[in-house]
């Protein structure tokens, strides 16, 4: 393997850092709720001009946006749970996916006639600017905080999930929501903070992007779109699947833009295409929601 | 009564009367409306009832027919600048073209159901718009497609109101196309896929067949709204494939009423007339208007336009007039199976 290779690898694992946390929270919501959350992408976009506004308007911080942030973020999620995606959930989630497409197209004009279409710019935090060497190479010190932010904060919501009682309680609820009730939990009470965390991780990678992103509008658009692909790869409500589809997709992306850079943006769609031919319910998938 | 009876649209008299409305509009929309908005509205009704046939009937979701739609914009604007033959040729292949790339989308897609359905279609549409972008030579990238003529047999087409005259047949047969299919036998096993596609299956059809070949036509309709809709505007551009063209075509039948054909050119006519007239006034906020609409809808007007003006005057004596597909959870997507051990 040479540099260059190895360089991009890295690459790619930076961008799936962000797939992987937008594809976690989206896929944490899915096995709560059911709903499909079109809006993924739309507070991911919040995030980050959050945080450029926060900066902008108080002066705050780069590393206090990313705790505001995600907390204000996951609060405005639950009201929005509560508010409105509530009183679909027992509909077919077709509407709830319809509901939060709706709420993406609101958030992501709003944002657009305040600031425009043009990208916002946000300086990396002094702390982590500059580059240092990784052996082979030498990479920029915030690329590299990015990806084991990531991966560290996806470790930890495994552990949460797996290794503590509101992690069995959330995902009994999640495969057994009957069984769950029945043995005398309150399935209910945790929808509202799961979908809430769900919405502050969208934003906390947002804010997370923001120094190395170009910060605008249109941002989350497209990029749910590919979250999209990427939970279909990796099993939609299957949270390790999500997360490793997200670095797979991250690194495949950067190694297709080496080989074939035409399609550099369709691998995605194309590697969707074949799981699907394959392994209809993805990767890490149950089989839940693929034909009999 | 006779309103009742009128909309609930059950004599074939009732229904002849809606037809020859139907027509007197088609044909009288450009003596009222901008002739370039009518042909606009159009264009967007057939495209709309094409998605109908998926989601209304067949209870499938695409959220990404703007691939057909566009597709097809493009192809039509290709053979119409390239031969130069008359416009009804180069819209039929562009709708040839739209169906062929149906297919392989199709069949893919009918792997998964429900909720996936639509996230696939999606991601598939995406693709198409990744191709157009790249493929500069045939669609001009972000330039578009510029320059499509409106040919028909060296008739002077160059006023919108004339082109309107000329367009409308094609327009009207693939309206009557969709009306065909969703009454037709072939129809009412989509219907019965909807409702409990466990069933159907179990009863001998092959669904996935059907859904398959239900898309495929559902493409083809698209395309023919599509091929219209580039010779009239004399361009095809990125936007038409694009997801939030997808998402405005959706739109068009939840606030129409989906399952209902008549729901959607209805809701075709809502939108693109509210978007022009948002236009004119300077009103630069479309996302937030569409994105309100879609909200609102979904919440508290979940059988659109003619489907609560439906439900409103057929007799309450009436039991079990069913309310919209989805509504109801289908039996075989929702109903978490336990696993076995």
């Amino acid at each position: 393997m040479n540099t260059e290779l190895v360089q991009q690898l890295f690459n790619g694992l930076v961008s799936g850092s962000f797939y992987a946390m937008l594809a976690l929270g989206l896929s944490v919501i899915f096995g709560m709720l059911g709903v499909v959350n079109f809006a993924h992408g739309a507070f991911y976009m919040v995030g980050a001009i959050g945080a450029f506004v926060l900066l902008d308007t108080v002066g705050m911080s780069w590393w206090l946006a990313l705790l505001v942030v995600p907390v204000v973020l996951g609060i405005v999620g639950m009201v929005l749970e509560r508010l409105l995606v509530a009183r679909l959930v027992r509909l077919d989630p077709l509407y709830n996916f319809l509901l939060t497409f709706g709420i993406a197209l609101i958030l992501q004009d709003v944002v657009r006639l305040k600031y425009g279409v043009a990208s916002q710019p946000y300086p990396r935090p002094a702390l982590l600017d500059g580059s240092m060497s990784l052996g082979l190479f030498d990479y920029p010190k915030y690329q590299v905080f990015v990806l084991v932010f990531s991966i560290v904060l996806s470790v930890l919501v495994w552990l949460v999930l797996t290794r503590t009682r509101v992690g069995v309680i959330v995902r009994a609820s999640t495969e057994r929501p009957e069984l769950t009730r029945s043995l005398g939990i309150d399935v209910r009470r945790w929808v509202t903070p799961v979908f809430g965390f769900g919405i502050a991780l969208a934003g906390l990678a947002g804010v997370l992007a923001a120094p190395m992103r170009a910060v605008n509008s249109g941002m989350g658009g497209d990029l749910v779109i590919v979250i999209f692909a990427v939970v279909v790869i990796g099993g939609l409500g299957s949270v390790f699947g999500s997360v490793a589809a997200g670095y797979l997709v991250g690194m495949l992306s950067a190694i297709g833009s080496v080989y074939v850079p035409a399609l550099s943006q369709s691998l995605v769609f194309i590697l969707m295409a074949l799981v699907l031919l394959l392994r209809p319910a993805g990767l890490f998938g149950r089989d839940e929601g693929v034909r009999v | 009564m006779i309103i009742s009876r009128l909309v609930a649209g059950r004599s074939p008299l009732v229904r002849l009367g809606f037809l020859v409305v139907g027509l007197v509009v088609a044909f009288g929309l450009p003596w009222f409306i901008y002739p370039p908005v009518a042909l606009d509205i159009a264009a967007w009704a057939l495209f709309a009832v094409a998605l109908d046939l998926l989601l209304g009937y067949t209870g499938l979701l695409s959220f990404g027919h703007a691939a057909f739609w566009g597709s097809s914009a493009y192809a039509t604007g290709v053979v119409a600048v390239e031969t130069g033959l008359p416009f009804y040729v180069a819209v039929l292949a562009g709708a040839v073209v739209a169906a062929l790339v149906a297919v392989p989308v199709a069949l893919l897609s009918v792997r998964r159901t429900g909720i996936y359905f639509a996230m696939v279609t999606l991601a598939f549409a995406q693709l198409i718009y990744f191709v157009a972008n790249r493929w500069r030579s045939m669609t001009g990238g972000e330039n578009g497609l510029q320059g499509i003529p409106r040919e028909l047999f060296g008739a002077d087409l160059s006023d919108s109101f004339y082109f309107y005259y000329a367009a409308i047949p094609l327009i009207l047969l693939g309206l009557f196309g969709a009306w065909r299919v969703a009454h037709s036998p072939f129809g009412r096993v989509l219907v019965a896929i909807r409702e409990n596609p466990a069933r159907a299956r179990a009863l001998g059809y092959p669904v996935d067949r059907y859904k398959v070949q239900v898309f495929v036509i559902s493409a083809f309709l698209a395309g023919i709204a599509g091929g219209v809709y580039a010779i009239g505007h004399g361009f095809a551009s990125l936007q038409e494939v694009y997801w939030t063209t997808s998402g405005k075509v959706v739109v068009m039948n939840i606030l129409g009423g989906m399952g209902t054909l008549w729901g959607p050119v209805l809701g075709a006519g809502v939108i693109v007339v509210l978007e022009d007239y948002l236009a004119t006034a300077g009103i630069d906020a479309i996302g937030i208007v569409t994105g309100a609409i879609f909200v609102v809808t979904v919440l508290v007007f979940r059988r659109g336009i003619w489907g609560t003006a439906r439900h409103l005057l057929r007799g309450r004596g009436r039991t079990g007039d069913p309310p919209p597909a989805a509504v109801r959870a289908p039996a075989e997507e929702n109903v978490k199976e336990p696993e076995p051990h």
